[in-house]
């Protein structure tokens, strides 16, 4: 099953997805990170710019990434009660 | 490990800390644990110089009676906080009646004094010599 | 209300400064992540799902239309047009950068605000009775109270790395609108028979994993007493309250585990040791507080009766006012809660309208409640009509103050960290379900919480929703009978989790239950439940 790494930007606290030479705001532009996965949390972490760097489980589809959690997927999308804040990346239904 | 940072004037006094279990009468230096009860130590506050309090890791707060107590009790000699502590909680320290830091990681002097300096008033009495607001505000005629 | 003199300015613009300076080093890498988490969260900085979020402080649920504009003003300026009124009287910023608060902050210190110790293990911000020298039924004013304890717990340096978050109550009546029981300390005014006002002093309440109802350890502590007693409280939790296991470290643990009688005898001894060291500020400095506290100039000839022709009107005054001791006055809630809305949330626009009422209307002082609505205290009846045609034009004049549709909710797994379901959306649902009939249904109580740390109070709630995880599902538990006021009592779980129409079902058949079962439409549900007990409920849910 694909990880991908996800972390909160230090300064302003945005979600950001690896995307493979530098993060991105949204879930489409995100990489399945694998094995190297560890590997990059060591390298990226002792620099201290992105916070809860973390890998999560995701399925692919036809439309992109879904993300098996639900905490994962509002955090992909944003609150499910406030669909005027949605990111593109998947719809608010998905949720 | 870092230097110990020192607000005292006079000579530290270097002799080991032992363990308050190995604690013997006229020992001039101890060591409590986080959980140790300070107050153990009040029939020997003559006899001891230094007393060193644990704070093995972040989160944890019993130092800050513990010193507090013993500056209640009078205790007048250094009171050392050692373990994990940054320079953000110096004035929570001093003010708890530490005058002496061991830290894990190296505290930089200069920050430290301008920790110190940061409030020009405190709001509740400790064991520091800072007048509490509410004494400010109520002295004669004021 | 009070004002800040210029100590109290001092030290907010002296922990802006701090923060300031912890912020640029910590972007600069000068402080580890590690030392500075515990910095911003005791400058109320939380970093959740999207973004950080900010909790700003409103002590005892108290700000002024300058405050409130400043705070609509915080909304635009630095976050995405909203802000979140909290079950402890505060005001959360969901969209915040770190990067901004430092200027955030000092904006809010502008008009003597801050976000000290809104996080983190130390002593919360105090709350109190949302109805405070306006209601009738209280013996003195509880905040001048909780404000001499606000000062005295910020930045206290023994009591700043507690084993766990430290939360107290003030309530000046035996009509408890402020939860004392579930706090981890509650305190009441009373009077003794010489007339002088005293504490009585309740520890150890609290929800979450464990939940309990505080236990009176002092019935009457006098004033001149308050701080160095509340000390000895403190430091008996600080030395011994339990370290190894978060879920295990709030007072109420340690009460419980000690007894009442032995906790309150170690506070006892601990307070003969630390009453003569002078802990206690001179009787003045609680009148000087008090002073600032000075109800509003009121009109004895303000007009009683009202033109309630109006429909919307009359249910409106009828639900959402309440009695003032003052015959020509009311004090107006304000819902947060229309059906179908987020509850608690309010728009910078509606904030700057509140602000404006206020001051025009309501002795520049608005209330948070610990419901998540807003008060305005002082409000003449005569002007009843032109404030509710304000609200009902701002969308905030929905009548349904502690009816069906008041439904607190957490903010949940739509913007939480510790959640493990979403509340918001089932308190929506349900708002709008039940509204049609909220009015038969009379006073009726539901919170719903996210995850077992209970922001929602669900075991405070007539009927209390707990949502959880299972097996990576959001499930949700229907708990029945809490109550949170002088008659507390915790919510029981009644059998087996729903998912999220299934919690939404399960509540409307305990609600037809109810009906049935009630010995006239006046007897609350709360008050049925404790009449016929659970099983009727159970079996009408589970079959």
């Amino acid at each position: 099953m694909p990880r991908l790494l996800t972390g909160n930007r230090l300064e302003t606290g945005d979600v950001l997805w690896w995307a493979g030479s530098d993060w991105s705001l949204h879930l489409k532009d995100a990489v399945a990170v694998d094995d190297e996965g560890e590997a990059l949390i060591a390298r990226l972490a002792p620099q201290e710019r992105i916070n809860d760097l973390v890998l999560i489980d995701v399925d692919a589809t036809e439309n992109g990434w879904r993300p098996r959690s639900t905490r994962e997927r509002v955090r992909a999308v944003g609150p499910s009660v406030r669909p005027d804040f949605a990111l593109p990346s998947l719809p608010v239904e998905a949720i | 490990m870092a230097e110990v940072y020192r607000l005292r004037a006079d000579p530290e006094h270097t002799a080991p800390a032992v363990p308050l279990a190995e604690y013997q009468p006229g020992g001039t230096a101890v060591r409590l644990e986080a959980g140790d009860d300070a107050r153990l130590l009040i029939p020997h506050l003559g006899a001891l110089r230094r007393i060193d309090i644990a704070f093995p890791k972040f989160r944890e707060g019993r130092g800050y009676s513990s010193a507090r107590i013993l500056r209640e009790a009078g205790f007048m000699g250094e009171i050392r906080a050692f373990g994990v502590l940054y320079v953000d909680q110096l004035m929570f320290l001093v003010r708890a009646g530490f005058d002496a830091v061991l830290p894990e990681t190296p505290i930089d002097p200069v920050v430290a004094e301008q920790t110190l300096k940061r409030f020009p008033f405190v709001y509740m009495k400790a064991t520091d010599k800072a007048q509490p607001i509410w004494a400010l505000r109520n002295r004669a005629g004021a | 209300m009070y004002r800040y003199d210029e100590y109290d300015q001092a030290i907010v613009d002296a922990r802006v400064a701090e923060f300031r300076d912890q912020v640029e080093r910590r972007l600069k890498n000068e402080i580890s992540e590690e030392a500075f988490k515990p910095l911003r969260l005791m400058n109320g900085l939380y970093l959740q799902l999207h973004a950080y979020m900010l909790r700003v402080a409103i002590p005892y649920g108290t700000v002024d239309s300058r405050q409130m504009r400043m705070l609509a003003h915080i909304a635009r300026r630095y976050d995405r047009g909203y802000g979140h009124f909290t079950t402890r009287q505060n005001i959360q910023y969901n969209w915040m950068k770190l990067e901004e608060m430092p200027d955030l902050l000092a904006d809010l210190a502008s008009v003597e605000m801050h976000a000290f110790q809104t996080s983190g293990n130390c002593i919360r911000n105090i709350s109190s009775d949302q109805f405070a020298a306006a209601a009738a039924d209280e013996i003195a004013d509880p905040r001048p109270y909780a404000e001499l304890l606000r000062q005295w717990s910020t930045l206290h340096p023994e009591f700043s790395f507690l084993p766990r978050k430290f939360k107290i109550a003030v309530t000046g009546s035996t009509i408890d609108r402020a939860a004392i029981k579930l706090h981890d300390i509650g305190l009441e005014l009373v009077q003794n028979d010489a007339g002088e006002i005293g504490l009585k002093v309740l520890v150890g309440g609290g929800m979450g994993r464990t939940p309990m109802l505080a236990h009176v350890i002092r019935e009457f502590l006098p004033v001149a007493d308050y701080l160095s007693y509340m000390e000895a409280i403190l430091r008996v939790y600080n030395r011994h309250g339990r370290r190894d296991n978060i879920y295990k470290a709030r007072i109420k643990i340690l009460v419980n585990d000690l007894g009442a009688a032995e906790f309150a005898r170690q506070v006892e001894e601990e307070w003969a040791l630390v009453k003569p060291l002078g802990l206690d500020p001179p009787p003045s400095e609680l009148a000087r507080i008090a002073a600032h506290f000075a109800p509003p100039v009121l009109d004895a000839n303000a007009p009683v009766s009202i033109d309630l022709s109006n429909p919307d009107f009359a249910n409106w005054v009828t639900v959402n006012t309440h009695p003032h001791k003052a015959p020509g006055y009311a004090i107006v809630t304000i819902s947060l809660k229309a059906p179908g809305e987020i509850p608690g949330d309010a728009s910078a626009d509606q904030m700057d309208i509140i602000a404006d009422l206020a001051q025009r209307y309501a002795g520049d002082e608005i209330r948070v409640t610990h419901a998540q609505n807003l008060v305005l205290p002082h409000v003449r009846r005569a002007d009843l009509f032109d404030v509710w045609q304000v609200l009902v034009s701002a969308g905030l004049a929905t009548a349904n103050l502690d009816r069906a549709s008041d439904i607190i909710s957490c903010p949940g797994l739509d913007y939480c960290t510790l959640a493990n379901a979403r509340s918001i959306p089932i308190a929506q649902k349900l708002a709008v379900k039940l509204a049609p009939q909220e009015a038969d249904l009379g006073e009726l109580k539901i919170k719903v919480s996210g995850c077992i740390n209970g922001c929602g109070h669900h075991h405070a709630g007539h009927i209390g929703i707990l949502g959880v995880d299972r097996k990576g599902e959001e499930n949700y538990q229907l708990l029945l009978g809490g109550s949170g006021a002088e008659d507390a009592t915790l919510a029981k779980i009644l059998g087996p989790g729903f998912d999220e129409n299934g919690i939404v079902t399960a509540v409307e058949k305990v609600i037809t239950r109810y009906k049935t079962l009630r010995a006239d439409p006046a007897e609350r549900f709360l008050d049925t439940y404790r009449r016929v007990g659970a099983e009727p409920f159970k079996e009408a849910v589970y079959g």
